[in-house]
C-alpha cells in the first residue's frame, strides 16, 4: 500500500444543507474561525493591542481632565457624572473600532494580497461560511476590547449599575453590525488608499454620535442624521446599561442594529459570490 | 461492468461562459472518463482556465450542460469541491501558516477530523518530497516546493479528480520533471486528472487524451499521438535562414515535403522523412544556416489548426 492510498482514506464529508442556502453554506464555519485564531494566537497581537488602549486614554484624558471641569451631565433625566458619561460610548467605540479594523484592514489584505478567500472557496466552504468566520473573528476581537474596556471602567469605578454587565453582549451586537457590514464595503476596495474613506466616516461619526455631550445641543434636523447613524444607537444602548438608567428605547436600538446585521450579512454574501463565484 | 463505473466524471455540452461582449468559452462539448488524465491545450486567453473555474464551480456558466461528479455546478458547489482538488494557476498558498499547518487547516476546511488531518499531512508532506521543510515558512519555499505544496493541499481531501492548472508553469526544467514524476504517480493510482497547459511536452508526457482549444472552442480532440498522425507528419525539418531571407527560402523550399509553415525565425518542412527532405533542400542550391529534423509533436498540431504558435 503506497503513501498515497493508505488504507484508511477519508473522503471529505458531502455538506448537508438543504434549501435556499445549497450552494453558499456548508456548515463548516468553525474551520474559518479556527484558521483566524491559529494566525491571532502566533501574531497580531501588537495591534490588538493598540486598539485597545486607544479608548482607554480617551477616557483618562476627556473623562478625568474634562470631567474635572464639567461635573455632570444630565441622561435621561439624571445626573451622571462625566467620566462614567463618556466611558459606555468609548465603549461602543472601541466596539465599532475592533470590528471595523478587523472586517477592512485585515479582510482587504486577505482578499487582495493573501488570496486567502479563493483559497477557502477551493474547498467544501461556501461564501456564507467564510463571511460568517471572518465577521465572527472580527466579533472575538471586539470582545476582547469590550472586556478590557469593561475591567478598566470598573476599577474607576464608573459603571453605576449592576445591569453594566450586559454591556458586553452589547458591545458584541454593535460589533456584529459594523464587521458584517465592513466586509461587504471592503469587497469594493481595489488599493490600500480606499480604506480612508471608511476611516474619513468614522471620525466624525465617533466625535458627533452623542460620545462626549448629550444630543439634545444639536438642532433637530442635525439630531436625526445622527440618530440614523448607528454608532448613536450603540452609544445611547451601553449608555443606557452601564448607568442602569433604561428606557423602552433600548429596544428600537437592537432592532437596529439586528436590521443591520441582516442586512450586512446578506450584502457581504452577496459581494463573496459576485467577487469568487463569478 | 455496471453502465456507473464508466460514467463520465465530468461531461459538458454546449458550455458557454461569456464576460459582457467577451465570449471566453464557445460551446464546448467534452466528456471525463474515471481515471483518465485529460488536458485542455492551448495559449494564454483560449478560456482554458475559465472552463476549469466552471467545473470547479468557482465560475457559473453562461449556457450549456455540465454535470461534474454527477452534480450540476450551478447549485452544488460545495458538494462538487468536496469531492475535487483543485490546484489553481498562481499558487495560492497560506503564508501565514507553516507548511504543515497550512494543510491541516485546509484539511479542516472540508470537515474532515483533526487527527485524521494531522495523520494525512504527514503523509502527504513526503509524497511531496517536504517531510524537512514541514515547520519552515511558506514565503521561503522555492517555486517547485510551492507547487508540489500546492498539489499535497490539494489532495487532502482524498479527491475524485484533480484539476490542475497549468501545474508547470513558470518552473525550471528539473523542478518539472519531479512534479510530472508525482503527477504521474497519482495517474498511476487512478486519480482522474484534468490539467490545462500551453506546454505541449507537458500535454504529451502526462495526458491519456486531449483537446486543443483556441479562442474558446475546441479545434480538435484525441490523444497526443492519434492528433499528431491526423494533424501532422512523423519528422519536421527546420531550417534557417537568417529573419530577412526566411520568406524567400521558403518559395525555394516550395514542393519539398508535404507542406511548409514560414515562421519570423525559421521555414518548418513537414515531411514523413526529414533527412530526405533535407537533402531535397540542399539539392536545390539553398544552404541554410542551420537546420534540425525532429519528430512532429503537439506545438505542430496547434500550428496546423491555429496558424499560430502556442507560447507567443
Amino acid at each position: 500500500m503506497s503513501a498515497l492510498r493508505p488504507e484508511e482514506l477519508f473522503e471529505a464529508p458531502a455538506p448537508a444543507v438543504r434549501g435556499p442556502l445549497r450552494g453558499l453554506y456548508s456548515g463548516n464555519t468553525r474551520s474559518v474561525v479556527a484558521r483566524g485564531l491559529h494566525v491571532m494566537a502566533r501574531t497580531n497581537w501588537v495591534v490588538v493591542l493598540t486598539g485597545f488602549f486607544e479608548p482607554v486614554f480617551y477616557l483618562f484624558s476627556m473623562g478625568i481632565g474634562l470631567g474635572a471641569l464639567i461635573g455632570g451631565v444630565e441622561f435621561y433625566g439624571s445626573e451622571v457624572p462625566y467620566a462614567a458619561y463618556i466611558a459606555p460610548a468609548l465603549m461602543a467605540v472601541s466596539a465599532m473600532n475592533g470590528a471595523v479594523y478587523d472586517s477592512t484592514m485585515n479582510v482587504f489584505f486577505k482578499m487582495r494580497h493573501a488570496k486567502l478567500y479563493q483559497q477557502m472557496l477551493s474547498t467544501s466552504l461556501g461564501p456564507l461560511d467564510v463571511a460568517l468566520g471572518e465577521i465572527l473573528l472580527a466579533l472575538f476581537r471586539g470582545l476582547l476590547y469590550a472586556c478590557g474596556f469593561m475591567a478598566v471602567t470598573t476599577l474607576m469605578g464608573l459603571n453605576l449599575s449592576w445591569t453594566a454587565v450586559l454591556a458586553i453582549p452589547a458591545a458584541l451586537v454593535i460589533a456584529f453590525g459594523f464587521a458584517s457590514f465592513g466586509m461587504a464595503v471592503t469587497s469594493y476596495m481595489k488599493t490600500f488608499q480606499h480604506l480612508d474613506y471608511v476611516f474619513f466616516l468614522m471620525a466624525p461619526m465617533f466625535m458627533l454620535s452623542a460620545t462626549f455631550f448629550p444630543i439634545e445641543v444639536y438642532p433637530q434636523g442635525f439630531q436625526a442624521v445622527i440618530q440614523a447613524l448607528p454608532l448613536w444607537h450603540g452609544v445611547d444602548m451601553i449608555r443606557q446599561l452601564t448607568t442602569g438608567l433604561i428606557q423602552p428605547s433600548i429596544w428600537l436600538h437592537l432592532l437596529y442594529f439586528a436590521v443591520m446585521i441582516a442586512l450586512g450579512l446578506w450584502f457581504t454574501t452577496a459581494r463573496l459570490r459576485a467577487l469568487f463565484l463569478r | 461492468m455496471p453502465t456507473t463505473a464508466s460514467a463520465p466524471v465530468i461531461a459538458a455540452t454546449g458550455l458557454t461562459k461569456r464576460y459582457g461582449d467577451f465570449t471566453a468559452v464557445d460551446g464546448i462539448d467534452f466528456e471525463i472518463a474515471p481515471g483518465e488524465a485529460f488536458g485542455f491545450l492551448g495559449p494564454n486567453g483560449a478560456g482554458k482556465s475559465t472552463t476549469m473555474r466552471m467545473i470547479a464551480a468557482t465560475s457559473t456558466r453562461t449556457s450549456g450542460e455540465l454535470s461534474v461528479l454527477g452534480f450540476d455546478p450551478a447549485d452544488h458547489g460545495p458538494e462538487i469541491r468536496a469531492q475535487l482538488g483543485i490546484v489553481p494557476q498562481a499558487d495560492q498558498l497560506d503564508e501565514e501558516l507553516r507548511v504543515i499547518d497550512n494543510l491541516i487547516v485546509y484539511g479542516r476546511y472540508f470537515g474532515l477530523p483533526l487527527p485524521y488531518v494531522r495523520r494525512r499531512a504527514e503523509e502527504l508532506l513526503e509524497f511531496a518530497q517536504l517531510t524537512e521543510k514541514r515547520k519552515a515558512r511558506v514565503d521561503g519555499l522555492s517555486g517547485g516546493m510551492k507547487r508540489r505544496l500546492t498539489i499535497a493541499r490539494g489532495l487532502i481531501n482524498a479527491p475524485k479528480a484533480m484539476l490542475l492548472d497549468e501545474p508547470t508553469t513558470g518552473l525550471d526544467p528539473q523542478a518539472r520533471h519531479v512534479l510530472w514524476d508525482r503527477l504521474f504517480r497519482l495517474k498511476e493510482e487512478g486519480t482522474t486528472l484534468v490539467l490545462t497547459t500551453h506546454y505541449m511536452d507537458e500535454a504529451e508526457q502526462l495526458c491519456d487524451r486531449l483537446v486543443v482549444v483556441d479562442k474558446g472552442a475546441i479545434v480538435a480532440e484525441g490523444s497526443p499521438s492519434a492528433l499528431i498522425r491526423q494533424y501532422s507528419t512523423r519528422e519536421v525539418l527546420e531550417v534557417r535562414f537568417g529573419s530577412a531571407r526566411n520568406e524567400e527560402a521558403a518559395r525555394g523550399i516550395e514542393g519539398i515535403g508535404e507542406r511548409i509553415e514560414v515562421l519570423p525565425d525559421r521555414v518548418l518542412v513537414y515531411a514523413d522523412d526529414g533527412e530526405a527532405a533535407m537533402s531535397a533542400v540542399h539539392d536545390r542550391g539553398l544552404s541554410p544556416v542551420t537546420s534540425l529534423v525532429r519528430r512532429s509533436s503537439l506545438e505542430d498540431v496547434f500550428l496546423r489548426l491555429t496558424g499560430r504558435s502556442l507560447v507567443d
